[in-house]
């Protein structure tokens, strides 16, 4: 299966996940998700596969819960106020260390919001996905072959690391048919999973798959543990694609659908002559700072997002004051124009 | 080639399916595609658009808010949407729905009347057919082989039957042109 087929990326995200292994999908309808568990639902029972529509987002992120303790490769998604609802259950996976993915088709908030496309869970994502403390993986695509290529490697990673991997995409995204090249699945392999609670006819000790931990020493050296397997993520795991950063004054970072926007803003300015570059973060968390870090010619660095400016906390970190970070965004499921952000690197370009 | 296009009608008239044909016709042809729906409240109160890129180069946003190429198939379509085409930009309209012409002077207009020309032609349903041969007539934004072999992947294969019939529609609309 390596002809190139035009695909809506809800539809391709979620073949690109049965074809990683994936056989156990639970959801519930919300847009602009909606096509992801409509796809899961027609392809599953055809391949001995488990789609169970839940009778609500708690539920179906607690039956991720149990499929993946179990050993299953297991899925679920929804779109922004659905995944709020999921946060108890995402808290326990972290505690538990059970890997599986979680995907947020974004729409605008807070509360109901709106249906229209929007990156404004980048918070929700990499800083408080649910209580307690921890991390996730967090993956963020910005076009249809990557809602497929990413796929897979946030179930291996989530494997590798035993922890859960949120990929944040967004109805932009979501709802949008391009060309797409689907993995030869085939020869998926699924890892492993020595501590799954699943039957072995008292051949073994039994594994016991909990997040509580009464005992404050060790529920403190147990959380110690979990962050060295972070700091080792941060160490390893970054991603991201740069465009014409080497000679870049002004370089843009943004991520999914306003990395899109942001790469036609670079082109237009550099065919005005303005040095213009980007950075495209593909991990939210680990976020690519060292990239970031690493471009010393740069003058200032200007934050894209459709949002009221979430990562740009995450781009002044990494400057940590030694530069400017400006931010500029669109909200509440409007999405930006290349020429308004144009206007935002004209701007800077005349500060610097 | 840079086309970026903006498809407007009625539920029901076939805006994305007429924009996945150009999509799969683009790929086809070897270039850079998108194709994006208008999703939510509007599908159900009547009226859908759907955006198409097609460009030799990679697609920044594939949401279109400035069209060079605008295909409106009702007359709130055409009101809504013929201020922002790009000035030099082309507007096709379905003239037998929509009665009200084009105020631009700075546009090129194309009026086909495609939704008599498929009922005439016993192909009700398909001016969405009628208008994409007509718009393949003006703006050649694929190889000839690319356009019809985009139409033929576009037709679901438990649908086939329904193929010839979209070929003599898209036939219909590049015949009104020549």
């Amino acid at each position: 299966m390596t002809e190139k087929i035009l695909m809506k990326g809800n539809e391709a995200l979620a073949e690109a996940a049965i074809l990683a292994g994936c056989r156990h999908f639970f959801g519930y309808p919300i847009t602009p998700q909606t096509e992801l568990a409509a796809h899961m639902s027609k392809r599953m029972p055809k391949i001995g596969g488990v789609y169970l529509q839940a009778e609500s987002e708690v539920a179906a992120i607690n039956m991720v819960i149990g499929a993946s303790a179990a050993g299953a490769r297991a899925m679920t998604s929804s779109s922004s106020p659905g995944i709020s609802l999921k946060s108890e259950g995402l808290s326990y996976l972290a505690g538990s260390d059970l890997p599986a993915v979680i995907v947020n088709v974004q729409r605008a908030g807070p509360g109901l919001g709106g249906i229209q496309p929007s990156q404004a869970d980048y918070w929700q994502a990499t800083r408080a996905p649910g209580h307690g403390d921890f991390r996730l993986l967090v993956f963020a695509p910005s076009t249809v072959q990557e809602m497929v290529d990413l796929v897979g490697i946030a179930f291996d990673l989530g494997d590798k690391y035993r922890m859960p991997a949120i990929i944040l995409s967004d109805g932009l995204l979501g709802q949008m048919m391009e060309p797409v090249v689907m993995p030869a699945g085939s020869n998926t392999k699924v890892p492993e999973r020595p501590w799954a609670t699943c039957g072995h006819g008292g051949k073994r000790e039994h594994n016991i798959i909990n997040s509580l931990y009464i005992d404050p020493p060790n529920m403190e050296a147990i959380t110690k543990a979990r962050f060295r397997k972070y700091e080792e993520i941060k160490e390893k795991e970054q991603r991201r694609e740069e465009y014409l950063t080497d000679d870049a004054d002004v370089v843009l970072v943004a991520y999914g659908a306003s990395a899109r926007i942001s790469r036609s803003a670079v082109d237009m300015a550099r065919k005005e002559g303005i040095k213009a570059g980007l950075i495209r973060p593909i991990t939210l968390w680990p976020f690519p700072d060292k990239a970031i870090l690493s471009k010393k010619a740069a003058k200032a660095f200007l934050c894209v997002e459709m949002s009221m400016g979430q990562m740009v906390d995450d781009v002044r970190l990494a400057i940590n004051g030694k530069k400017d970070v400006i931010f500029f965004g669109r909200t509440g499921g409007m999405v930006p124009t290349p020429a308004e952000v144009l206007k935002e690197i004209k701007k800077i370009k005349g500060g610097i | 080639m840079n086309m970026n296009l903006l498809l407007a009608g009625f539920g029901g008239q076939g805006i994305l399916f007429t924009g996945k044909v150009i999509a799969y016709a683009g790929m086809l042809d070897g270039q850079e595609v998108s194709w994006l729906p208008s999703y939510g409240p509007e599908m159900r109160g009547g009226t859908a658009n759907c955006s198409v890129c097609v460009s030799d180069a990679p697609i920044g946003s594939p949401l279109v808010t400035a069209p060079d190429v605008l295909v409106a198939m009702n007359l709130p379509s055409l009101e809504k949407f013929e201020p922002s085409v790009v000035p030099g930009g082309t507007i096709i309209v379905d003239s037998s729905i929509v009665s009200a012409g084009v105020k631009r002077k700075d546009v090129n207009v194309i009026y086909v009347p495609a939704t008599r020309l498929a009922s005439d032609n016993g192909l009700k349903g398909m001016a969405n057919m009628v208008i994409l041969g007509r718009m393949y007539n003006d703006i050649k934004f694929c190889s000839e082989e690319a356009f019809r072999e985009g139409i033929k992947k576009s037709v679901p294969a438990r649908k086939q039957e329904l193929l010839d019939n979209n070929m003599t529609a898209v036939d219909i609309g590049i015949k009104s042109g020549e």
